[in-house]
């Protein structure tokens, strides 16, 4: 195995990796708050304020693509670009298409939001955008991918550590998702609108294959590509099993892509479709949990760490959520339970115990071991990473618990039947009795959302700081040359 | 070419899908976990990230 030792700032590009560690808070303050504005509309409906702009329709992608593709897209973006020069000891091929990366996506997520409020969208989850935005997407993924695998082709280390596989997976799979997901045609050259070339039963697919997929390979590959690096970097030992990981690579790119019809379960799609769906979904458990007790294992001998080191906390509970969900998710697929579950806010929980107990988590805990040595310097204040764990881990649960219980009354009053077969609920009733889950869920939400804010604080201050450390440095370093002169 | 039709079944090439990467899958466990001395490989890779720390400045 190759070995380099060499002043890391000077050899990679940081610069890129600063600039989208910066814009991921940014993007997950916006994003966030969106979020808590909309669980407040639903809470209390005057908030809408009877503008279409700012309607729960409007803001929720608004919501959504904040928060995955900004926060979620540009921590990849810097986690990534951070990893890969770090694991095959090279520089990114080129700083340039580096920074079109950088300015390509923030344009994106810009974009995207401003048409959202303005009423354009394709009506496809967590692929609202239109056709102008998606060809825009193509240009900037294309270019990721190139000086990602251009990068690894580069690389001093004669191995690609598995970090970069899982984000090789997410950067190849995402094009090709994206791609296929959104063939449209659009009404004229100088028109936003278009129309998909499926319909019927095969868009429903097409957008699922694509739902879940994103969910898959963006929401979770990428992120375990994020984990296999910053957990043993942070518990200062290796990954406990470097087999285990080739395993859990392999089986969850083989698996995810057939799943994504349970998202389809009852519907117009052939019976066989959806058990298939069902069947992988719960194949899925096993690498997911394979890989959760790889990260978790990790900290065997040193389970100090999780009380010292609130840095830890975040990525080993990170990883718990992670299993926590991958448990949900099969159990959900199973359509009896999804005959209780779908359309429910139980679904709306499911995810957010992902997103918010894993990916967000994860991200956190990888940009707080990362900023630091990104600017030479310690993190300005440990007890602040604390005050925001906690601030977020009270909040993901909040979250969740009232959204499983408003899910399953959900369901219940749905199908709930008088002594004479008739519905026993009328669907308004169902939505006056979630009003207390709603607004539990905003009060989770506002956690979750203050915990981001004391971050970005901490981040602040901890910039600020290695800003002034520099300049002392450079002052006496000055000071010492004109001695040396004199 | 009349042979190209049988791949247009469904009904053939599900079954084969699944056996191609069925059979693939299986060849990568045995391939990762089936020798001692490539499993020992293999684990020395864990150390990667720890590799280009500079001396003095050991993460």
């Amino acid at each position: 195995m190759a070995i380099t030792t060499f002043s890391s700032a000077e050899q990679y590009n940081f610069d890129i990796v600063k600039k989208f560690a910066i814009m991921a808070l940014v993007w997950a303050v916006v994003g966030m708050f969106a979020g808590v504005y909309i669980a407040s509309e639903l809470a209390w409906p005057f908030l809408n304020f009877d503008s279409p702009y700012i309607s729960f329709g409007r803001l929720r992608p608004v919501h959504t693509s904040a928060v995955i593709f900004g926060f979620g897209g540009s921590a990849l973006f810097a986690t990534s670009y951070y990893v890969v020069q770090r694991t095959c000891q090279t520089r990114l091929i080129s700083d340039g298409m580096a920074s079109f990366t950088f300015w390509g996506w923030q344009t994106v997520i810009v974009l995207a939001a401003l048409s959202y409020m303005a009423g354009y969208s394709q009506g496809r989850e967590y692929a609202e955008m239109e056709w102008p935005i998606d060809i825009l997407i193509e240009v900037v993924w294309v270019t990721y991918l190139i000086l990602f695998v251009g990068t690894i082709m580069r690389r001093k280390q004669p191995h690609i550590y598995v970090a970069n596989w899982f984000y090789l997976a997410f950067i190849l799979a995402t094009a090709l998702l994206h791609t296929f997901n959104n063939l449209a045609m659009p009404v004229d050259l100088f028109s936003m609108k278009s129309y998909s070339l499926f319909s019927g039963t095969q868009d429903a697919m097409t957008q699922w294959w694509y739902g879940h997929n994103a969910v898959g390979f963006f929401l979770t590959a990428a992120f375990l590509g994020m984990m296999y690096y910053f957990v043993p970097k942070q518990a200062g030992r290796p990954i406990y099993s470097y087999r285990l990981s080739i395993v859990h690579f392999w089986a969850l790119s083989f698996m995810y892509m057939w799943v994504g019809a349970h998202h389809l379960h009852w519907t117009a799609l052939p019976d066989w479709t959806s058990t298939l769906a069902a069947t992988f979904s719960i194949l899925l458990l096993m690498p997911s949990w394979g890989g959760m007790i790889n990260g978790i294992m990790t900290l065997s001998g040193a389970w100090d760490k999780l009380r010292t080191d609130p840095v830890m906390r975040f990525l080993i509970v990170a990883l718990s959520f992670y299993g926590m969900s991958t448990f949900e998710g099969p159990m959900m697929s199973l359509k009896e339970v999804n005959a209780l579950s779908h359309y429910t806010d139980w679904t709306v929980g499911h995810v957010h115990s992902g997103a918010l107990g894993w990916v967000a988590m994860i991200s956190f805990g990888s940009l707080y071991h990362m900023i630091p040595k990104l600017w030479d310097t310690k993190l300005y204040s440990t007890k602040l990473v604390e005050v925001h764990f906690w601030l977020a881990t009270v909040g993901v649960l909040l979250y969740i618990i009232a959204m499983w219980v408003s899910g399953i009354t959900q369901g219940l009053m749905w199908r709930a039947l008088d002594e004479f077969g008739n519905l026993q609920y009328s669907f308004v009733e169902s939505v006056a009795a979630m009003i207390p889950f709603y607004i539990m869920r905003a009060v989770g939400g506002a956690f979750f959302l203050t915990g981001t804010v004391v971050m970005v604080y901490n981040i602040f201050m901890t910039i600020r700081q290695a800003k002034q450390e520099e300049a002392v440095l450079e002052a006496k370093l000055a000071a010492k040359m004109a001695n040396a002169g004199a | 070419m009349e042979w190209l039709n049988w791949f247009s079944r469904p009904e053939n090439t599900k079954p084969l899908a699944l056996l191609i990467f069925f059979v693939t899958f299986v060849g990568i466990v045995l391939y990762v976990y089936g020798s001692k001395k490539r499993s020992k490989r293999l684990e020395s890779y864990k150390d990667i990230p720890f590799q280009d720390d500079a001396p003095d400045n050991k993460d």
